[in-house]
């Protein structure tokens, strides 16, 4: 999303100053980069490699909707669209959306929120790093030495039978899942073992809960896919036959461990961005989040809940109907944990002193975009409106209101919120509006028109199409383009930020979660001294302070003022 | 007063620090217990992988039980059955060798290790021993399953197997006995080199009853291999 320039442009400009209490100055060069095991730096590398990741997949993305613009051949090739259909899907998916907020978010607010120095495993964190730049390579390498036409779903037979580079895209996922499920496992460790000794589980930011069981569904489901690739790859290169109908195999025992990671890795896109979500919308709107258990144990069932409802990808499949309805029925409860969510935001919200500053501005956007994409899900975990609407593209427009619409807004939102902290820096709040009208109007009016036309049938994937579709189709594109602009507008509001944005107070808004406790940006062991812990969204805890604009934590100036007056017992209190 | 606080939380304080502990841990207590929660859910994650292929042997075996019940004759039960025994005498020198580095045995603790080594030798040559006959026999996976006429005929407990009663798609069996078990397989020689830097790092005297993490990781890894296969055996083996 972004580059930085921070440590080299302190080496050209000034002598490098080794400062510890910033960790962007805490060393210098390339190399204390590259092999860092701090979890901020690890953060930012993520942020940009995810960054590249996403905007080659927006521009896959742009190039698809060019080619609808036309029923028939617009600018490319049958073989070249099924080709950026499929590498646009693959890597939103495995490249950006599965690291997304984990990856970037998640590792630098971490062990801050936890009152910790770092995770648990600094190196095993710098590992998963280098794993998932390992997997973007091969879907690089894809992109430019083969082809890749089987959607990212890699549906067996068609997988097998095509001649283009199923292989090494298996392998690339095989690898991007290792990535996946080294960090679900650095989290949870850390979130079992490093809290600070006073931070009990109903005292930690529900981000964390979002986190938490996003790594439990990284742990139990990513394994899942893995040998599932691996199978396909042994189907590939020694035709072991377990998915090849000619060798005795069942198709769709492959559909079946596909969708049984891959429907519970939507929970791993989506989790955290309703942990980001929960965090923007208390600090914003001023008021104690509503709720606190009931969003905690919500992330835990969808966690679990998310286990059972693969089926309801093979609808059509051939799939026995008492399964078929049983997975309906299991589908739709996991709408109860969802809409708990989004009740107890809004209730957190009521009455609330709302700032509309560009955190705030995506969290609602979440609101209104996760709300239709959830309400549409409902159409499909019906057993026969499915069998009109599958494979359609309204289930585009309902995959899209989710990832895009939800998880991805999730994530700029949380861009906004936490950048001040990452960086030190404030942005152009101007700019930041500007870019989320752009993305709010340009998405709805990409993936509306999506909803209209797959109702009336018009499927998913395909090249041509009949010419009554065609002003769904340029609508569509016209929004994709109009989503494009809001997004750059949100790289250069960041970019713009790194070089002019004013000096970032240490708590902007006013969040209580111990990572706004420390300096902006951070320590380089992340604290000082740890502060304090008290409930989380005890918004009386902070006050606003006009000289340094921005908020200070009475309970942690207290216990300052306790330890330089060198009262004795302090220790114990602030470790 | 940073100053203060330096000695409490700074970089000042890895030096109060014991050796072996990371600057980022408190003590060497939640150091130990990080590392062995995080083997612990690894090893959820090496089942769940596992898992997978199980599936498949579940589906296919009620799918087609007959071709399980022909097929199996084919697999040596002596050698899978010493195999087992050597995989269990190797978890409990590993379990031995754990308690050698607790106690600061640096001797018992090499001998344990290289014993736990050896029998993972003598499991992979065993195992090799079995690969060879499957191939000598064109008994393979999948799309490769050609079985040569020297494969029928008297089976290793004394039985029968006809040509003409070989079932249709009796290349399923090979396709998950030689998947699961090469998974296996790659797995033990993973943990051969695991216990191989283990013997190294034992030989400079890095383990004792301050540390021994590292041998307590990879023992619970091991016992985890050993584990699998004693659920493989009977079900490629003994089949009735």
């Amino acid at each position: 999303m972004t580059s930085i320039p921070m440590p080299e442009e302190g080496t050209l400009t000034t002598k490098p100053v080794v400062d510890e209490t910033n960790y962007l100055k805490s060393a210098y060069g390339i190399k204390s980069w590259l092999l860092t095991q701090d979890h901020k730096r690890i953060a930012i590398m993520y942020m940009i490699g995810i960054g590249i990741a996403f905007l080659l997949g927006g521009l896959f993305a742009l190039a698809v909707r060019l080619e609808l613009w036309t029923p028939t051949k617009t600018i490319v090739e049958a073989a070249t669209y099924n080709k950026l259909f499929t590498l646009h899907g693959a890597i939103m998916t495995f490249l950006v959306l599965v690291p997304s907020i984990p990856a970037i978010l998640g590792n630098f607010v971490l062990p801050m929120m936890l009152g910790a120095k770092d995770v648990a495993f600094p190196k095993l964190n710098l590992l998963s790093f280098y794993l998932w730049l390992l997997g973007a390579i091969g879907f690089v390498v894809v992109l430019f030495a083969g082809d890749l036409d089987t959607g990212w779903t890699f549906y067996a037979p068609y997988s097998i039978r095509t001649q283009t580079a199923v292989a090494l895209a298996a392998t690339g996922a095989f690898i991007l899942g290792f990535s996946s499920i080294l960090t679900g496992l650095n989290f949870m460790v850390t979130i079992h073992k490093m809290r600070a000794k006073t931070m009990g589980w109903f005292r930690m930011p529900l981000l964390l809960w979002g986190l938490y069981a996003t790594s439990v569904i990284q742990i139990v489901a990513t394994p899942v896919i893995g040998i599932t690739v691996g199978m396909l790859f042994l189907e590939k290169l020694f035709h072991i036959g377990f998915f090849d109908p000619k060798l005795g195999g069942d198709p769709v025992l492959f559909e079946h461990f596909f969708w049984f990671y891959s429907h519970p890795v939507v929970y791993v896109m989506i989790l955290p961005a309703m942990g980001v979500i929960s965090e923007i919308i208390t600090a914003m709107s001023r008021k104690h989040i509503f709720g606190y258990t009931f969003i905690a144990f919500s992330s835990i069932a969808i966690a679990l809940f998310g286990f059972l409802v693969w089926g309801h990808h093979m609808f059509v499949s051939g799939q026995s109907s008492l399964m078929s309805t049983i997975f309906s029925l299991l589908t739709f409860s996991v709408s109860i944990p969802s809409a708990i969510k989004v009740f107890n935001w809004l209730a957190t919200m009521y009455k609330g002193s709302i700032s509309l500053a560009p955190p705030m501005l995506f969290a609602m956007g979440f609101l209104f975009l996760f709300g239709i994409g959830g309400l549409t899900g409902l159409f499909l975990g019906t057993l026969n409106t499915d069998v009109h609407l599958h494979d359609t593209y309204f289930i585009v427009a309902h995959f899209h209101y989710t990832m895009m619409g939800s998880a991805l807004i999730g994530l700029i939102g949380g861009l906004f919120f936490y950048w001040p902290k990452i960086f030190g820096r404030m942005y152009s709040h101007l700019l930041g509006t500007i870019s989320f009208i752009l993305i709010f109007v340009g998405f709805n009016l990409t993936f509306i028109p999506q909803f209209l036309m797959g109702s009336m049938g018009m499927p998913r994937r395909y090249y041509n199409y009949p010419p009554e579709f065609q002003a769904y189709h340029q609508w569509s594109t016209v929004g994709s383009f109009v989503l494009a602009a809001g997004l750059f507008t949100a790289l250069w509001c960041f970019i713009h930020s790194l070089f002019r944005g004013e000096k970032a107070p240490d708590n902007p808004w006013g969040a209580v979660t111990l990572d706004w406790k420390t300096s902006s940006p951070p320590h380089h062991h992340n604290f000082d001294i740890v502060p304090p812990v008290t409930d989380p969204y005890d918004m009386d805890d902070v006050y606003w302070d006009e000289e340094s604009k921005g908020y200070i934590s009475r309970s942690q100036q207290a216990a300052l003022q306790e330890l330089a007056a060198g009262v004795s017992g302090t220790q114990e209190k602030n470790s | 007063m940073s100053q203060a606080i330096d000695s409490i939380h700074g970089d000042q304080g890895q030096l109060s620090h014991e050796p072996h502990v990371a600057h980022h841990f408190e003590s060497a207590e939640q150091q130990y217990d990080s590392a062995k929660l995080g083997m612990w859910v690894f090893l959820v994650t090496e089942i769940l992988f596992f898992s997978g292929l199980f599936c498949v042997y579940a589906v296919y075996r009620s799918l087609h039980p007959e071709v399980f019940l022909y097929a199996h004759q084919w697999l040596d039960k002596g050698l899978g059955a010493l195999n087992t025994v050597v995989l269990i005498i190797s978890s409990f020198t590993m379990a031995w060798a754990v308690r050698n580095a607790q106690l600061g045995q640096k001797k018992a603790l090499m001998i344990n290790l290289t014993l736990t080594l050896v029998c993972a030798g003598t499991f992979m040559g065993i195992k090799a021993k079995e690969y060879s006959q499957k191939f000598e026999h064109g008994t393979t996976w999948g799309a490769s399953f050609h079985p040569h006429d020297n494969a029928f005929g008297e089976t290793h407990d004394g039985g029968e197997l006809k040509k003409e009663d070989m079932p249709p798609n009796t290349q399923l069996f090979f396709s998950i006995y030689f998947a699961l078990t090469g998974l296996h397989g790659l797995h033990v020689l993973i943990g051969m080199g695991l216990i191989l830097w283990l013997l190294v790092r034992a030989a400079k005297g890095t383990f004792g009853p301050e540390y021994f993490t590292p041998v307590d990781i990879v023992g619970l890894y091991w016992h985890l291999v050993d584990l699998i296969w004693i659920f493989l055996f009977p079900l490629l083996y003994l089949i009735h």
